[in-house]
Parts: structure tokens; C-alpha cells; sequence
């Protein structure tokens, strides 16, 4: 195919692997002998697996999305979406696995009412138990991750036969399926934000967590959109990609950053007005532990892109693209590293060796699948019924 | 100062549009082209400047931000100090959470009727001021471009006539102004 990793983009990428190792070997030489260590080691794997899963879900969203809304423009880079997409089976293997030992040893501290002890004398948990035990949480992890890769597959596979086909029948099809996945994602993308997420907190709950999740993977899924273009771009591939989609992406970029602060402030200013003591725990914690991660998380991805990106002129120049978008993704990595650290560790929880290690050797094997996904796969889907209009996408 | 007025109709934005980037090439100033709906890629062809609308909209928006603040505070903390929910009734900065709702509705408002005003009022359009389009006909489906002579010093009459015959138009009417 057109695209063929280059040597530079591989080196970049088992680097990123090796040093993600040796990291995480440091880590855990450093703090093998903590008292808390197998729980910050689990906390980490899940930290960075669901992160990276989230990348790859949040592309096939996306995907869903632009199917179901029947747009146009994003045909031109439409291989990108599905490239990215395409780590979801790695993703949900890692994210999979480390969800199994967390379960195999009783929630490690993290899941904490998966541990019988706890449920034993916890009021609270027991009375959660009809929802929140492991055999349901696995029948909904599987139910989750079978249907993400029955609608990836099935997307992947006729994407590829309409090169070939052409026509309007599969056009239908997926613009049918993507429909669906809309609705089984409307209610997975909250259901799995608590099961895997917010149930670290076991005692505290929010019904707008699941979006707030959704709304930082969305975001973060579009930096990752936008930079991939842009490096597809530098190196000449994807002519039929002018300055209008890298607008529209920035712009993306730009909305969901507003998506994603807007519910950061609604949980937070909600539960700060109301003052209900079982409420505000959750940010007494992070706000004892973590003042300075937590709200400088909040500023990076809320005030940078707000600033940076709301010129026209911005959102058209790779440089601020790439300086923001490595910014937030960063940010909201960040995020999701206090959303499982707090619950689980506390004043305990380190940003150390093992946490960076970790998202390191995720991040090399993200980069190394995306771009052998982009290496598969012809760069312009030649028989998209939108092609035409997205070669002449200008705004 | 006397100046003549070219109105040239066209039944097609697109032969409109070519014809524009023929005229354009050959050194006519295009003073302004009307059309029932807005042309795409039609402000780089004849020379429309970037709006500024965008730079008001942040100095209104600024305006409404501070409007809030002030009049929040003279309500809520100064004048009556409002306890709700047990917050602190005597500080704003200790209770701006409350506030930033009221404050980004109310910076909206201000920049969008802000914007809106502007846009009618640069434009002429306020509800009851005279029609500016030249043709009634450009409301509905037809296009006209506007050429003014005083524009186009280096250009006669004539030549401009025969670059219009050679790019063709649908109608060609001539104004003359005091």
C-alpha cells in the first residue's frame, strides 16, 4: 500500500516500548517492597490500558458517528479513523488482562468490593452487591468489548470490500450500523465508565460520570486524529487533505475540550453547592492529594485549548496543533491517572517511574499499531460515496 | 461626484463566480455582488475583506462578563448578602463557583444580540430601513455583481463593456449616480 512505515516512526516507536520497559522495570525495582506496590502497579496498568483503549474506542465512535450522520467531509480521512480505531482489539486485550488480575486477586485494592472482607462488614458494598459483583462485572466487560468488536469488524470489513464494490448498498449499511452502535454506545460508553472507573470510588456516585469519561476519551481521540493526519501530511501522503479538514478537526478538538470542561465544572460545582458530606469526599480527597495535579489538569485542558485554539488562524497551523494537542493529550492522561489513583491509593498514590513507564510502553505500541493499521489499508477510500465532496470540502 | 454603476445579473452562482475570477484577472474592482444566499468562496475572488465581527464579539462578551460580575456582587454579596446552601454570603472570590453559570450565560447573550445589532446596523438591514439590493430579483434567483466606473479609473466605459461580452452576463444594467 501507499504508506510503509518508515524506519524513523519504527525507531520512534520501539524506543517509546523500550524505554516504557525499562521504566516500568525501575518502578518496580524501586517499589517492590512498598506495602502498596501491587496496587500501584495494577492502578497503573489500568491508568494506561484504558486510556489507550479509550483512544481506540473513541475512533470508532467517531466513526459510528460520521456514518450514522451521513457526513461528507471526513471521507478524505476516513483511514485515519479506522487506523486508530483498529488498536481497539489490542486495547481490550491489555485493558482485559489487567482487569483479570485486578479480579483474580480480589480487586487488589482497587476494586475494593470485589474483596469479600470488605463486603463483610460494609454495609454500603453489600448493598451495591446485586450490580456490583464479579460475576456481573465480567458478563458486562465481555458484553462490552464483544460488541465494540463485532461493529469494529464488521465497519473494517466493509470499508475495505467498498473499495473494491463501490456502489450505495454498503453506504446503507454502515450509515444503518452506525446508527445502532450510537444507541448501544449511548448506553455502554456510561455503564463502563462506572464499572471500570467509578466504582474505585465504590461509595460515591455521579450520574454524569460515564459522559465526563466519554467526553475525555472524545477529546483525546481527536488530538489523536488531528496529529496523525498532520504526520501523515508532513511526510506528502493524503493529498486530498487541504487546510478546511485540519480546521474541522481542530475545531473538534476545540468543541470536545469545551465538552469535556463543561462537565468537569457541572459534577464539580454541583456537588460543591450541595455540600452533602458522602458527596464531596470524592473531591476532598483529590483536592487533600492531588491540589496541584488535579486542577492543573483542569487548566491544561480546559484553558489551553480555550485560548490557543479559538483563532481561525490556529486551528489551520500544525505547530499550535501538534504543541495543544500533545498538551491536553497529556491532560487528560493525566485525568484518568487521578480518576483510578485517588480511589484506589490516595495519599499514597505516586507519579513516579513505574505510572510514566507504563503509558510510555502503551504509547510506543499504540504508534507502532496505528501506523501498520495505516500501512494496510489504501490511504483514500476510492469508492466513498462522499469522496468527491470531501476533496472539495472548504470552509 | 458623478459615477456610473454596472449591475450585471447572472441565473448561476457558479457562472457568477467564474465570471467574477475572469474580471478580476483582467484588473476590475468588484464592488460588491448580491445573491439571495451566501457564496461560497466568493470573498477571496472579489476582495472582501476578513470580518472584524469577531473582535467585537469578544469586546461585547467582555462586557457582559463584567456586567455579571459587578451586578452579582452588588446583589448577591454587597447590598443583601444572600446565604445559599450555608456558602459564604460575604465573599464573592469565595463563592465564584455559584457565579460562573450566571457569568457565562449572560457573557453569551451579551456577545450574540451584541453581534447580531452590529451585523444588522454595518449592514443597513435593521427591520424597516430601505432595501440596498439594486434588483428585487436578487432575493429570489437571480445574482448581481455591482461594477463601479469611479472604482476602475484605468478601465473605460468600453472596454469594460467588451470584457463583459466576452465573459457573458444575463442582463446588463446601467446607473448613473449624483
Amino acid at each position: 500500500m501507499e504508506f510503509q512505515i518508515t524506519k524513523k516512526a519504527k525507531n520512534v516507536a520501539f524506543g517509546l516500548m523500550g524505554l516504557g520497559t525499562l521504566l516500568t522495570i525501575i518502578g518496580v525495582v524501586l517499589s517492590a517492597s512498598d506495602h502498596h506496590f501491587f496496587t500501584r502497579l495494577m492502578a497503573s496498568g489500568l491508568i494506561s490500558g484504558f486510556f489507550f483503549f479509550a483512544l481506540g474506542l473513541g475512533a470508532l465512535f467517531f466513526l459510528a458517528l460520521k456514518y450514522a450522520t451521513e457526513s461528507g467531509w471526513y471521507a478524505a480521512i476516513k483511514r485515519v479513523i479506522e487506523a486508530v480505531a483498529g488498536f481497539l482489539p489490542i486495547g481490550m486485550i491489555v485493558l482485559g488482562l489487567v482487569l483479570l488480575v485486578i479480579t483474580i486477586n480480589d480487586g487488589a485494592h482497587i476494586y475494593s468490593w470485589m474483596d469479600p472482607k470488605v463486603k463483610a462488614h460494609d454495609e454500603l458494598v453489600r448493598h451495591k452487591a446485586a450490580y456490583l459483583n464479579p460475576i456481573f462485572f465480567w458478563i458486562r466487560t465481555i458484553v462490552y468489548f464483544t460488541t465494540y468488536f463485532l461493529f469494529w469488524r464488521g465497519f473494517k470489513k466493509r470499508s475495505l470490500e467498498e473499495d473494491s464494490v463501490g456502489g450505495t448498498a454498503l453506504h446503507f449499511k454502515n450509515y444503518k450500523r452506525g446508527a445502532l452502535f450510537l444507541v448501544f454506545f449511548a448506553v455502554f460508553s456510561s455503564t463502563s465508565a462506572w464499572d471500570w472507573i467509578m466504582s474505585i470510588d465504590v461509595h460515591w456516585f455521579s450520574t454524569l460520570f460515564g459522559w465526563y469519561t466519554f467526553a475525555g476519551m472524545w477529546c483525546s481521540t481527536m488530538v489523536v486524529l488531528v496529529l496523525t493526519t498532520l504526520y501523515l501530511k508532513k511526510l506528502g501522503h493524503l493529498s486530498n487533505v487541504n487546510n478546511s479538514h485540519i480546521h474541522d478537526l481542530g475545531k473538534w478538538t476545540f468543541a470536545t475540550s469545551f465538552l469535556w470542561s463543561y462537565l468537569w465544572f457541572s459534577q464539580f460545582m454541583l456537588i460543591w453547592y450541595a455540600n452533602i458530606g458522602e458527596e464531596v469526599v470524592y473531591f476532598q480527597t483529590r483536592i487533600a492529594e492531588f491540589k496541584l495535579l488535579y486542577f492543573g489538569m483542569f487548566i491544561i485542558n480546559f484553558a489551553f485549548p480555550m485560548l490557543i485554539l479559538m483563532s481561525r488562524d490556529a486551528k489551520r497551523n500544525a505547530g499550535i496543533l501538534v504543541f495543544v494537542g500533545l498538551t491536553i493529550l497529556m491532560g487528560h492522561w493525566l485525568d484518568v491517572y487521578i480518576m483510578v489513583s485517588a480511589g484506589s491509593l490516595g495519599a499514597n498514590a505516586k507519579l513516579g517511574a513505574l505510572e510514566i513507564g507504563m503509558a510510555l510502553l502503551m504509547a510506543g505500541t499504540f504508534i507502532y499499531v496505528v501506523l501498520r493499521n495505516l500501512s494496510k489499508a489504501p490511504l483514500t477510500p476510492v469508492n466513498h460515496p462522499f469522496l468527491d465532496e470531501s476533496n472539495h470540502h472548504e470552509i | 461626484m458623478s459615477d456610473k454603476v454596472l449591475y450585471v445579473m447572472y441565473d448561476d452562482d457558479h457562472v457568477l463566480k467564474d465570471s467574477a475570477k475572469k474580471l478580476v484577472e483582467k484588473g476590475v474592482k468588484i464592488t460588491e455582488v448580491f445573491s439571495p444566499f451566501p457564496i461560497h468562496g466568493i470573498d477571496p475572488i472579489i476582495g472582501v475583506k476578513n470580518t472584524r465581527l469577531g473582535i467585537m464579539a469578544f469586546l461585547y462578551g467582555l462586557t457582559g462578563l463584567t456586567l455579571a460580575t459587578i451586578g452579582m456582587r452588588f446583589f448577591m454579596v454587597t447590598d443583601w448578602p444572600m446565604n445559599i446552601g450555608g456558602k459564604p454570603n460575604f465573599s464573592y472570590l469565595e463563592n465564584i463557583l455559584a457565579f460562573v453559570p450566571i457569568s457565562f450565560e449572560f457573557t453569551v447573550m451579551c456577545a450574540a444580540h451584541g453581534m447580531a445589532i452590529t451585523y444588522l446596523l454595518r449592514n443597513k438591514t435593521l427591520p424597516g430601513m430601505p432595501a440596498q439590493n439594486p434588483d428585487p430579483r436578487t432575493t429570489d434567483d437571480k445574482f448581481v455583481m455591482e461594477i463601479r466606473l469611479s472604482e476602475n479609473n484605468k478601465i473605460s466605459e468600453k472596454e469594460l463593456d467588451k470584457m463583459l461580452q466576452e465573459v457573458g452576463y444575463l442582463e446588463l444594467d446601467k446607473k448613473e449616480i449624483k
